[in-house]
């Protein structure tokens, strides 16, 4: 889950980190406060979206005139904000952030992830702040460097050093960013994050190190022990189809194709869009209905998969091993006949009961198409897409 | 032979008197694992599907000589669980639950290192020995004892690669889903290590998916140490970039962990890759020659 980047560096402040000073505002008239109450006379005023790229989209500005603060306030809330992380739609607006305006000696980045490879937390830094790390770590790997944190000794002051160094940091600055790597690593492992990045940090012209922007992802599996991260989800920022599914203990993923799937588990969904790709077809989304799927949640996957007016052919596939297949069938022919759906449906059911869901499938006198096995089911969707079979 | 389980493995579960814990553990005595107990904290002394329920894992050890635990409790208490496992002796942890924290496995996966003890998931299927033990959620009658080991990062796409090496008469020694977490307690580079040295095994099924370097990794060691046919297939090769696919671990980041990365990397280790899930069987013929 992503958070906004005041509410990034609401955290950064509850962990002591030097940030810019900022108010975020949801309407023109709170920005005019916001902005008045920083005492200064030039802002940097920033729309808040779970995207990247907002500068370039217009989506920072500086301002000096407290009228084009109000003028950015209405310009953006309220609106979509498309940059080139965000689809052709964009992202709604629903904050900006007000912000005192901080004069820049010099950028530098600093990011902290989970490194799947090491299985540890990584730290990283560059002298090569304010642009795309990931072309920098393309590019010029050599200009970013890392330190490991051991899980069970903790941090050190020695692996700030060595960041600093090569920093090229000053003994003042040094001792600031052991408090900003001490405070980042604290606020990574306590609030259960999976990425923080701090891009740029920057050396203010008096010469102070500060964290100019903020970027947090939670890790979704710790929501339940991070009740005040959990609070500031905005699902305006996030997929509808995605959300609803996931309310429905449903994993969704719209893609362009118009085979609509319903697959059980993670890795034969991916295996099934693969297949039917590699038969000529095109997959409309991915969907694992889980390992406890019953006919409620097989009805409420039909409704997300067809509310997705591209797809003409439905495949599911079912490989039981917790789930029963007569369970999965029933709720295929309950939720068909509720729903009237049109489309053909081609069914694959493999594995626990499959011989019972079959037969619950035959019976019923409804456009389903019975598959034997997962090649022949791809086959079949492909051919029903393409209005070859109906 | 085998790998990590066979008939003599003295197993309990831990979450025991548990809904999904019960549903299984019934499912995996029905196919012959020695199950000897199982652990439910508070309803020690009680007994369950004719088995005795201790407190403690180390009660449990004591009283019963278990090596092997299988995990079902809650996402919020695997961590304290699978330490409490570990740290009472138990040689092999293998951990259904799926929803751990990253953070939570960071430790875990040092502590469990640094006790020599093998652990198994989270977020896995399990791990079956076919016609001796079946410590995982695994429909148990799709395997069928043979020369085939299986390592896989999915559940259901294990099973897909399962029944593909069974209709085509080859059959498994072992089949072990690693599970698809970001930080699972178990690599491929584990689990090819011990098959290579399984005399029993002629040949290798590899299932990966995107997200993290695992499957690379997995190329260099075969490259050097996997003298056995390697067949592999990785799904999500139509997945888009910076969407988590189901899995927390399944997730192509900065242009990192595609499907095509991993396929490439195999096939410079010199393993068969197919590029269906439908293939795998077929794949498992071709290089054999079976």
């Amino acid at each position: 889950m992503n958070l906004h980047e005041y509410q990034a560096k609401q955290l950064f402040r509850d962990y002591g980190i030097a940030v810019s000073e900022g108010v975020a505002a949801s309407s023109a008239d709170d920005a005019e406060k916001a902005a008045l109450s920083l005492g200064t006379s030039k802002w940097v005023v920033k729309a808040q979206v779970h995207a990247g790229g907002r500068g370039k989209a217009g989506g920072v500005e500086v301002v000096d005139q407290i009228e084009k603060v109000r003028d950015f306030a209405d310009k953006w809330i309220g609106t979509n904000l498309v940059t080139f992380q965000t689809d052709e739609n964009g992202q709604l607006v629903n904050q900006i952030l007000v912000e005192t305006c901080t004069d820049i000696e010099n950028e530098l980045y600093l990011g902290a992830v989970i490194d799947r490879a090491s299985q540890r937390l990584v730290i990283m830094a560059s002298t090569e702040g304010g642009v795309n790390i990931e072309e920098v770590a393309e590019e010029t790997p050599d200009k970013i460097f890392k330190v490991e944190v051991d899980p069970i000794e903790g941090t050190n002051d020695k692996d700030a050093d060595h960041l600093s160094l090569h920093l090229e940091l000053n003994e003042s600055q040094s001792s600031q960013f052991r408090d900003i790597y001490k405070g980042l690593v604290k606020l990574f492992l306590e609030k259960d994050l999976a990425l923080l990045e701090v891009n740029p940090l920057v050396i203010t012209s008096t010469g102070d190190l500060l964290c100019l922007d903020a970027k947090i992802n939670v890790d979704s599996n710790a929501l339940y022990r991070q009740e005040a991260l959990n609070e500031m989800r905005d699902s305006s920022q996030e997929d509808e189809r995605e959300s609803k599914a996931a309310e429905w203990g449903l994993s969704y993923v719209a893609l362009e194709g118009n085979i609509g799937c319903m697959v059980n588990g993670a890795g034969l969904a991916m295996g099934t869009m693969d297949i039917i790709k590699l038969h000529g077809g095109e997959p409309a989304n991915f969907l694992d209905v889980g390992g406890t799927a019953d006919a409620e949640r097989v009805a409420e996957a039909f409704k997300i998969i067809l509310s997705d007016k591209n797809v003409n052919t439905v495949l599911i596939n079912i490989f039981g091993g917790i789930v029963r297949c007569d369970v999965i069938a029933n709720g295929i022919v309950e939720a068909l006949t509720v729903m009237g759906v049109s489309v053909p449906v081609i069914v694959r059911l493999e594995g626990n009961n499959a011989e019972a869901g079959l037969k619950i499938l035959d019976k019923c006198d409804l456009n389903i198409i019975p598959a034997s096995n997962l090649q022949e089911a791809a086959e079949l969707a492909v051919k029903a897409s393409k209005g070859e079979i109906s | 032979m085998s790998i990590l389980i066979n008939k003599d493995t003295k197993v309990i579960c831990q979450g025991f008197t548990g809904g999904q814990a019960t549903q299984h553990c019934v499912q995996c005595i029905d196919y012959g694992t020695k199950l000897v107990g199982g652990v439910t904290p508070g309803k020690g002394g009680q007994t369950h599907l004719d088995l005795p329920v201790f407190n403690s894992v180390n009660e449990a050890v004591d009283k019963t000589g278990a090596t092997a635990s299988i995990i079902f409790v809650p996402a919020r208490f695997c961590k304290a669980s699978i330490l409490e496992a570990a740290e009472a002796g138990i040689s092999l942890v293998i951990c259904i639950t799926e929803g751990i924290p990253t953070i939570d496995m960071l430790e875990v996966k040092v502590r469990c290192d640094n006790l020599g003890v093998r652990l198994i998931g989270p977020n896995c299927p399990g791990i079956i020995t076919p016609g001796e033990c079946k410590m995982g959620i695994m429909p148990g009658d799709i395997h069928v004892p043979g020369k085939v080991g299986v390592i896989s990062r999915s559940g259901t796409l294990t099973y897909e690669a399962v029944k593909q090496t069974t209709d085509f008469g080859f059959g498994q020694t072992s089949c072990v889903g690693i599970g698809g977490d970001p930080i699972p307690g178990s690599s491929f580079v584990d689990i090819l290590d011990l098959f290579q040295k399984d005399p029993q095994t002629e040949a290798i099924v590899m299932v990966g998916e995107i997200g993290g370097t695992a499957e690379e990794v997995a190329a260099e060691f075969i490259k050097s140490n996997v003298t056995k046919p390697v067949v592999s297939y990785i799904a999500g090769v139509t997945a888009p970039s910076g969407k988590r696919m189901g899995h927390a671990g399944a997730i192509i980041a900065g242009g990192k962990g595609t499907a095509e990365d991993k396929f490439k990397a195999l096939e410079a280790a010199g393993v068969y890759t197919v590029k269906s899930p439908a293939e795998i069987g077929r794949g498992v013929a071709e290089i054999t020659g079976w």
